[in-house]
């Protein structure tokens, strides 16, 4: 490719130590400037790494009224102190965040890929970019030389399946070595839509082929490609098993030792993700009643059979060392190779699709009525390659689908799509007319916050039944579980900082199904600690899911077995391992307290973050229609009998949804009173100044945003 | 497939093999650097070597493992990233690591120790 260079930076290589470098990039795309920042002591006290770093740097990028699409916006990709080790499990993690065009505020992204550590062994701890580049171009970090580059990119494809391996390919010194690049990038409809993702890349040695993790929420890929950005790009050659610099490596090698040994003797009889990925929970899902069908309205339907895990474990090539980084074990990236799509641009050509993971397959299978498990791969890759984030397109494309039943919607809004439950052609069609920037997609691409005011005001559609079945929240799509019948995962996904995702508390199986944490004040305390330990995750640039989707043999028998006490116990040590720092499972929590509520005011300085935007849509939370109340009518008439003393006999279904209604609205309500006095917030949902001196968060920039709201 | 056959009915637990090769692959008399482990009991004792099975190398990340034209398993180092988790496949616990060391070690069949054993208790054979 004959490219431009448009700027150059060149640095001194120093190698990492104890898990950090101890300066930050800055890169500018529309000023050219790229500079070093230092990372000061206090950032490293407070704000640890990765997620915090990213916080950090950001709140001091942006101004009040920064939006989404301000020059001043940025995309941070930061690492943490962790990450690249390769020895522990799952820990290969940048977590990414920028200023939402979905939300508005700060949006973060827990992605795999090589991107990340490799940036971090360039010299990195993190990675800044503003501005607005006033051509098309990509980010060229070379941590074998010392420079970053920003060259001109006249290129003309940008769909990440194909335009990954070309930089791959065309940065590589040599066709054996192209395992030492990894590419940021995103797709053609995150030139015209916001619900997309960033595509992070990992070249598969085996199969030959540039795989793609995806930072997919909140439409990180729409602000890069605003920027004019086509692609960033990083060489690093050096990798080995000290890269990280630990100040104790036997130690580290020795408890990741241990739980590849856990996995290798585990995992085929728990969560089989060596086999089937996170896929694995279809089945499981729709057992328990929790898999999103037809818009969230059902957690199980007997089609569902046809996206058992088996069918997708029939699909995904089996016997391959399947992790998104060195050393992880766990091994769940699982692909579909030679797959040929029947629709779109890329048709009848053999391509490699990344996942399905459970999200996208219930997202883009059971919630919109598909459950051929190929038309999902189809789905799946489209939105990849595109740069669609799958679980926001499946919630979206489903709340269509049923605005299209309730004649909201018709042909003729559609431009001529039919929206009916099932129809995988039609959902091809809003994606490829996504990347195409035409038609209905478009609609459909700006998510379900927008559609709900669009189908009120030009449709005039009732904008009541619209807030009840859109499933978002702060703007956010929701992801694909069921949270009705648990009252601790309805906060779990409303109180989620960044908007509805689960990766801040999973507690359906504690809650609904075990029924451990019974009282408000035993929600409270599942809703204070489990978000503030996958928070730190986020901090030291690892992944959640060799915590507690693996488990010790004999993890039952602990005093806390959903906190999974030993590998709690492993990331104290290989965090003390790794930075020589003090630590226990209590200063874990604090770290992670920190940065939280630091993000918590954040929201609130961009204007949410309060109990105001803590709002869910009431599918979220109970039966909406009475197809749904009458399609669990003996659980709901039981619980009106039972929890109310109520008896349901002679009532209407309308008078019986009324009562239960009013009954959990009210249950919700207590339960963020709960949570907020736990988390040392106001019944407002605002930190209090005394909380935020209590764990050390009390930088004068934040106490300044709070007092705005006390 | 060339391979070390040990033969624990004739083994008099000497540890003569596991000074022969942690010195040739290690430069130290360390039975903890050997590839191939002698542990005593009661009746014979237990001879740990690689049977080269090649269940490694369907795990390893980096493609750093790889079979020989003998059928032999050998580890690149310069691909080596030193994850461990061939250590944790190896259905005979064959594949070794020490603490500190940046990579695994393993037999490679090369039959130094076959030299050092005073009761030809260890044979190369191709099967």
């Amino acid at each position: 490719m004959n490219r431009k260079l448009i700027a150059e930076f060149t640095y001194d290589l120093a190698p990492v130590k104890r898990g950090y470098n101890k300066r930050t990039l800055y890169i500018n795309v529309g000023t050219k400037e790229i500079k070093a920042k230092p990372v000061s002591d206090m950032m490293i006290d407070k704000f640890v790494g990765g997620k915090g770093f990213d916080m950090y740097l950001m709140w001091h990028g942006v101004k009040d009224d920064t939006t989404w699409n301000s020059p001043e916006n940025e995309i941070c990709i930061a690492f943490g102190p962790l990450c690249g080790n390769t020895s522990y499990p799952g820990s290969g993690k940048s977590i990414v965040t920028t200023i939402s065009p979905l939300t508005g505020i700060p949006v973060d992204c827990n992605v795999g890929g090589h991107f990340g550590p490799y940036t971090k062994f360039s010299g990195w701890d993190a990675l800044e970019l503003q501005g607005k580049a006033d051509e098309e171009v990509i980010v060229f970090i070379d941590g074998d030389k010392g420079t970053v580059q920003i060259f001109s990119a006249p290129d003309e494809e940008i769909n990440s399946h194909i335009f990954a391996e070309e930089l791959i390919k065309e940065f590589a010194d040599s066709p054996d070595k192209h395992q030492f690049v990894s590419v940021v990038s995103t797709g053609n409809a995150a030139d015209h839509v916001n619900i997309t993702c960033l595509n992070f890349s990992f070249w598969d040695k085996r199969r030959k082929v540039a795989r793609l993790k995806q930072a997919g929420r909140g439409g990180t890929g729409t602000v890069f490609r605003d920027k004019k950005i086509k692609a960033m790009v990083v060489k690093y050659s050096g990798l080995k098993a000290d890269t990280n610099n630990p100040v104790d490596l036997p130690t580290l090698q020795q408890t990741g030792l241990k739980l590849h040994k856990e996995i290798e003797a585990g995992d085929s009889t728990q969560c089989r993700m060596h086999e089937v990925g996170t896929a694995h929970l279809m089945e499981v899902m729709n057992d328990y009643d929790l898999l999103p069908i037809r818009n969230f309205k059902y957690g199980q339907a007997p089609e569902a059979i046809g996206l058992h895990s088996r069918e997708f474990t029939a699909l995904f090539t089996q016997g391959v060392a399947d992790g998104c980084w060195y050393g992880c074990s766990l091994s769940c990236c699982k692909a579909v190779d030679n797959f040929k799509p029947r629709t779109g641009p890329y048709k009848g050509q053999s391509v490699c699709v990344d996942g399905p993971e459970y999200e996208t397959a219930a997202g883009c299978g059971s919630n919109i009525g598909v459950f051929d498990p190929k038309d999902v791969v189809e789905i799946n890759f489209y939105c990849d390659t595109y740069g669609v984030d799958t679980i926001s397109f499946g919630t979206s494309t489903a709340f269509v689908m049923e605005c299209y039943e309730n004649g909201i919607l018709d042909k003729q809004k559609t431009g001529g799509l039919e929206l009916t439950w099932g129809n995988a052609d039609t959902a091809l069609e809003l994606l490829h007319q996504m990347a195409r920037g035409e038609g209905f997609g478009l609609t459909v691409g700006k998510g379900v916050r927008a559609m709900k005011a669009i189908f009120a005001q030009e449709y005039g559609a009732d904008p009541d039944f619209l807030q009840d079945i859109g499933m978002e929240a702060k703007g956010l799509e929701y992801s694909q579980y069921m949270s009705k019948e648990s009252l601790a995962q309805q906060g779990g996904y409303t109180l989620a900082l960044k908007g509805p995702q689960h990766d801040e508390a999973w507690l359906i199986f504690m809650d609904m199904v075990n029924n451990h944490i019974p009282t408000f004040k035993d929600k409270a305390e599942a809703l204070h600690y489990f978000p503030m330990f996958r928070t730190w995750f986020g901090l030291q640039g690892l992944c959640k899911l060799p915590w507690n989707d693996i488990e010790p043999a004999n993890n039952t028998e602990t005093d806390e077995p959903a906190k999974v006490p030993e590998h709690v116990a492993n990331y104290v040590d290989i965090y003390k391992a790794i930075t020589g720092k003090p630590m226990d499972k209590y200063e874990l929590i604090r770290q992670s307290e920190r940065v939280y509520n630091f993000q918590k005011v954040f929201c609130m300085r961009m204007g949410k973050g309060r109990r105001i935007d803590d709002v869910p849509p009431y599918r979220a939370v109970g039966p909406v229609t009475e197809e749904e109340y009458l399609s669990r009518s003996e659980r709901y008439d039981k619980q009106l009998q039972d929890k109310l003393g109520v008896d349901p006999s002679g009532k209407s279904t309308a008078e019986k949804m009324q009562i239960l209604r009013s009954y959990r609205e009210d249950q919700y309500q207590q339960l963020i009173d709960a949570v907020y006095e736990r988390k040392g917030w106001t019944p407002a949902g605002v930190p209090t100044l005394e909380h935020l001196h209590k764990i050390g968060m009390d930088l004068p920039e934040v106490l300044d945003v709070v007092k705005r709201y006390l | 497939m060339k391979v070390l056959k040990p033969l624990p009915e004739k083994c008099i637990a000497c540890h003569a093999c596991e000074s022969a090769c942690s010195n040739l692959y290690f430069k130290e008399d360390n039975a903890a650097l050997s590839c191939i482990v002698i542990t005593e009991s009661i009746t014979y004792p237990d001879m740990n070597v690689c049977n080269q099975c090649q269940a490694c190398v369907a795990a390893c990340p980096t493609l750093a493992l790889s079979v020989n034209s003998n059928g032999v398993v050998m580890i690149n180092k310069s691909l080596c990233i030193g994850c461990l988790m061939c250590v944790a496949v190896c259905p005979t616990g064959s594949m070794h690591t020490s603490p500190g060391l940046q990579n695994p070690f393993k037999c490679i069949a090369c039959g130094v120790c076959t030299k050092s054993c005073p009761a030809d208790a260890i044979k190369i054979v191709v099967e």
